[in-house]
């Protein structure tokens, strides 16, 4: 699916993937970890590749495999690099009033993989849910 | 139209939020004007009550960061109350349960504040 870069449509997101994870047979608590990394991936998109600007397009297609599901993010703004990303310290955010950098901390942590490549002026971002022996 | 809403109860002193829907990046506004009401009617007392909120990203999560100092700086709190697994799952992952007041129950939370 292509959305407008608007965090109006994280909701019809969060529901495609949740479709597309549950007809691939994939448990009820890793169709949510899905929701949650995906949501979190596109907020990221919106918020600092494009800087909320609502214009542009992000592209998200679910790849289901024999073994794993990966979600592909496609965006044309500013790339990420993860390794400038440090994880996030919660007391200093509550003191500093702000909380930047907990959804890719929540992707992090919910995901087996995750992956950021750049090529020419697309930007990809998959993210990689391996089934386990009990899906 | 969005589909996270905002109720104001009250108990004493004590302003309750029944939170309902899905909060996310979108609905995260609503909640953040529902505090700054809050703080405008001089209620820094506040339980939020999670049973009817289905879903939450970490643009919620970061409205609760943004305004828990103040509030207590001001001799109130934000405690967290009965919330779904699922729910509570996402603020334990970011390790809120060290920040905050998370009970079962909303009558846990009002007795906490009453301690």
């Amino acid at each position: 699916m292509t959305i407008p870069s608007s965090t109006r449509y994280l909701e019809d997101v969060r529901e495609f993937v949740t479709k597309k994870a549950r007809s691939a047979e994939f448990s009820e608590s890793v169709v949510e970890q899905l929701k949650i990394a995906v949501d979190e991936a596109c907020t990221n998109v919106i918020k600092h590749a494009y800087d909320g600007e609502g214009e542009h397009v992000i592209d998200i297609a679910v790849i289901i495999s024999r073994d794993k599901l990966v979600v592909r993010l496609r965006d044309r703004g500013r790339s990420f690099d993860p390794n400038t990303y440090s994880e996030p310290n919660l007391i200093q955010f509550a003191k500093s009033r702000k909380a930047g950098g907990l959804g890719v901390h929540i992707i992090n942590r919910l995901m087996d993989r995750v992956e950021y490549r750049t090529q020419g002026d697309v930007n990809e971002c998959r993210l990689v849910k391996y089934r386990t022996g009990t899906e | 139209m969005s589909n996270f809403s905002v109720g104001f109860r009250n108990n004493g002193n004590i302003q309750i939020l029944d939170l309902k829907g899905e909060l996310d990046a979108h609905t995260a506004s609503e909640l953040e004007a529902a505090i700054q009401k809050c703080q405008g009617g001089s209620s820094f007392r506040i339980i939020i009550n999670g049973s009817s909120l289905a879903y939450i990203s970490s643009a919620g999560l970061g409205v609760f960061m943004a305004y828990i100092e103040e509030i207590r700086e001001k001799g109130g709190d934000i405690k967290i109350a009965a919330l779904q697994s699922k729910v509570f799952n996402v603020f334990d992952l970011l390790g809120f349960p060290m920040l905050f007041d998370i009970m079962e129950s909303e009558d846990e939370a009002i007795a906490k504040f009453n301690e």
